[in-house]
């Protein structure tokens, strides 16, 4: 059994304007201690898709599939279960939460205070406690007497890890946590996530929208476009050799520096991420699509099998192409 | 190189400190040349004074000493001076959704450098011009949008749409694809390479990201701490780097060969600029070892490697790099 099965999840945001249907059927499992990368286009559902994991999305999101965390379906557990999961189990690094850490309250507190409620600890445990996560994240424990306009930027974001550590818990999600850092903090970011979830044996799902950096720190990648995850295989092979075009030029839009090929050419991909309200008949790339093919806007791919322990949901992966879909569809 | 289009000479720009304590010293000591048709990338960690030097360059920010020149003759800094200097020399901006108003339009975006300058006559025709050579076509259908209703790449286009409708021959770009997606990132900066090929249009590009300077620039000058330290071709620069700051800023690159070096603690702090090499308590081949084997280590901590002249020439202003490398030029440095 894996630690995180995610069977067919689908999200809609209801909204005044209509229906968005931000993920759209994605279905993917993490196993204990391995570490997935979630890449994609601002807008393809990323977020969504990490904050429905734990059912922390507002009232007008709905739901339908499977999120089965150590064998347990989250949508339908009742909320005392699910607060003991979001407690103990699964812990969230929310896109720029470091922004949102409560100005006027030290650090040291904020830290504390979801231990204070989830456990019996004295008062001096929990001090304890605050110190050595500060020192785990790399912050001398006197710093727990900081507010947070007095640490830069590089420093929030270790103590946002920090809080997501307090319970040790065996799923981080992280979201975006290096964008807007500088490249050296950035490095010294990844380089601590990377021993925490080694140390610990945490499995991780990381989402950002640099595909070079999730390929450096996860075993595996999952490209997402339109609320769907278009690509999936070994961290290497999704960055070094993609199968669906999108994932090409993500992954292309990176250059390795010295590579004569991206010298004085910049890889690019014409165009705008659809809009979820109002998607493109058959594969929703199609409209960007360097490879496209003719049947391309009747044919909506689903994933298969594409190259060693990889998946990629693209026409020119099918069995001939998926000519004989179309066929039979339009027979 | 043929005569530069722009230039710092020794620019200094500092700052009363925010919050008490010495002045801040964003410019400590810059050369830099600017040649027609010349893309150069100015890199270097948050807070290094990337901004501060693009804004001197611009006339927008006045040097504490030193001097800016363009095409050879001193800027001068009365209002009508400075109009007619940004005929020449525009900036493009970070962040496209900050800096275009809401409200109005994209033809009123781009026809603004026009009006102010009161060039009112083929407006139309030129707004157009601006609006296709920065891939907005057909420009008519972009006129009467408003801001909300582009992507970010079309933002981020109207912004370069109305830094060229004045016809310059210098753009000053600061981050011009850092909030841009991946996918996007690459159209711009094409669209940057293609404006240099068919109008040879110069440019200093401002950004954090090696990548993007691989991918356009003809030169790259590493900033640190308020000074240039390392600068060169790019193919040199960013493939066998000698400042040992510019070996740790490539070495921690996702898919950087070797293991990456990562440097502890923040970026400093430019009203603490601490003495000798301004980068030695954070120095790698000095922690090592490695400098005192050389015999710079004394240099290191105490006699500062200077500042590095204009120009093309490959330069580092690091001690070690001098004693150890050929191609870094000695007699390029000019002494503080
Ligand atoms: N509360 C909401 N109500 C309606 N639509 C929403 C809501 N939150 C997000 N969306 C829409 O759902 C889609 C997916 O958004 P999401 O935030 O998951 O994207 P993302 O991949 O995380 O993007 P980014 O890289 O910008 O963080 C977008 O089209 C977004 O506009
Ligand atoms: N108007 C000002 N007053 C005081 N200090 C300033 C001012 N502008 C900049 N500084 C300081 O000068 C230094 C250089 O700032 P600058 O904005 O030029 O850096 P940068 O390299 O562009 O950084 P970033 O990559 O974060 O944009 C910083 O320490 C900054 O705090
Ligand atoms: S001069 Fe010395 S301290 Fe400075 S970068 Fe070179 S080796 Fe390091
Ligand atoms: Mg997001
Ligand atoms: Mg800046």
């Amino acid at each position: 059994m894996s630690l995180l099965e995610v069977d067919d999840l689908t999200v809609t945001y209801r909204t005044a304007g209509g229906d968005v249907p931000a993920v759209r059927g994605v279905s993917f499992a993490l196993e204990a201690g391995q570490k997935l990368g979630l890449a994609g286009e601002s807008g393809c559902g990323k977020s969504t898709m990490a904050l429905a994991l734990l059912r922390l999305l507002p009232r007008t999101a709905r739901y339908t599939g499977e999120i089965r965390f150590d064998g347990e379906d989250i949508l339908t557990m009742s909320w005392g279960r699910l607060r003991a999961v979001r407690w103990a189990g699964a812990s969230i690094v929310f896109q720029g939460a470091m922004h949102s850490l409560n100005a006027v309250q030290r650090i040291g507190a904020q830290i504390a205070e979801p231990i204070r409620l989830h456990s019996k600890a004295t008062e001096a445990e929990i001090r304890r406690r605050t110190g050595e996560l500060l020192e785990h994240v790399g912050l001398p424990a006197r710093r727990a007497d900081a507010y947070p306009h007095e640490l830069s930027g590089g420093q929030r974001q270790r103590v946002m890890i920090a809080m997501a550590l307090a319970c040790d818990p065996k799923l981080i999600v992280a979201d975006e946590p290096t964008t807007a850092l500088d490249v050296m903090i950035q490095a010294q970011i990844l380089t601590l996530i990377e021993s925490l979830v080694a140390e610990q044996g945490i499995s991780l799902l990381m989402i950002s929208h640099d595909l070079s950096v999730l390929a450096d720190t996860c075993d595996r990648l999952a490209v997402m476009y339109a609320g769907r995850i278009v690509e999936e295989g070994p961290a290497a092979a999704v960055f070094g050799d993609a199968r669906h075009p999108y994932g090409r030029a993500l992954a292309a839009a990176f250059p390795r520096i010295g590579d004569p090929a991206s010298r004085r050419r910049p890889q690019g991909l014409a165009g705008d991420p659809p809009d979820p309200a109002d998607l493109p008949s058959g594969c929703t790339f199609h409209p960007r699509c360097p490879a496209r093919l003719d049947h391309c806007d009747k044919l909506d791919p689903r994933l298969w099998p594409a190259g060693d322990d990889a998946r990629a949901a693209c026409v020119h992966v099918l069995p001939d192409k998926g000519l004989s879909l179309v066929a039979k569809e339009s027979a | 190189m043929s005569a530069p289009i722009l230039s710092a000479e020794d620019v200094h720009v500092e700052f009363e400190a925010r919050r008490g304590g010495g002045r801040a010293r964003a410019v400590d000591g810059v050369n830099l040349d600017i040649a027609p048709g010349e893309i150069v990338a100015l890199v270097g960690e948050s807070g290094c004074g990337k901004t501060t030097l693009a804004r001197t360059l611009l006339g927008l920010e006045r040097p504490t000493s030193g001097r800016v020149l363009h095409r050879g003759t001193p800027l001068a800094y009365s209002s009508k001076a400075l109009k007619r200097f940004r005929r020449d020399v525009q900036l493009v901006l970070q962040d496209p959704s900050g800096s275009l108003n809401p409200r109005h339009t994209v033809y009123d975006a781009v026809a603004e450098g026009l009006r102010i300058h009161g060039d009112v006559p083929n407006e139309r025709e030129r707004v157009a011009d601006a609006l296709s050579r920065a891939g907005l076509r057909p420009p008519e259908r972009f006129f009467l949008r408003f801001p909300h209703e582009l992507s970010g790449g079309q933002r981020q286009r109207v912004v370069i749409a109305g830094a060229l409708v004045l016809e310059p021959n210098v753009i000053v770009a600061d981050e011009p694809v850092a909030s841009l997606d991946a996918s996007v990132r690459g159209e711009i900066l094409a669209l940057l390479l293609r404006l240099r090929d068919e109008l040879g249009l110069a440019a200093l590009v401002v950004t954090h990201d090696l990548g993007l300077a691989w991918n356009i620039a003809d030169r790259v000058a590493v900033m640190y701490l308020g000074r240039i330290v390392e600068t060169g071709p790019v193919e040199k620069i960013l493939t066998a780097p000698e400042h040992p700051y510019t070996q740790a800023l490539l070495s921690v690159l996702p898919d950087a060969p070797g293991s990456p070096v990562v440097l502890q603690g923040e970026p400093p702090d430019p009203t603490r600029i601490p003495p000798g090499c301004r980068f030695h308590l954070r120095c790698p081949v000095l922690a090592s070892g490695a400098a005192a084997a050389a015999g710079v280590d004394g240099a290191c901590r105490g006699e500062d490697p200077g500042v590095l002249a204009g120009g093309t020439a490959v330069q580092a202003a690091c001690h070690y790099a001098r004693t150890v490398s050929s191609s870094a030029d000695p007699a390029a440095v000019v002494r503080p």
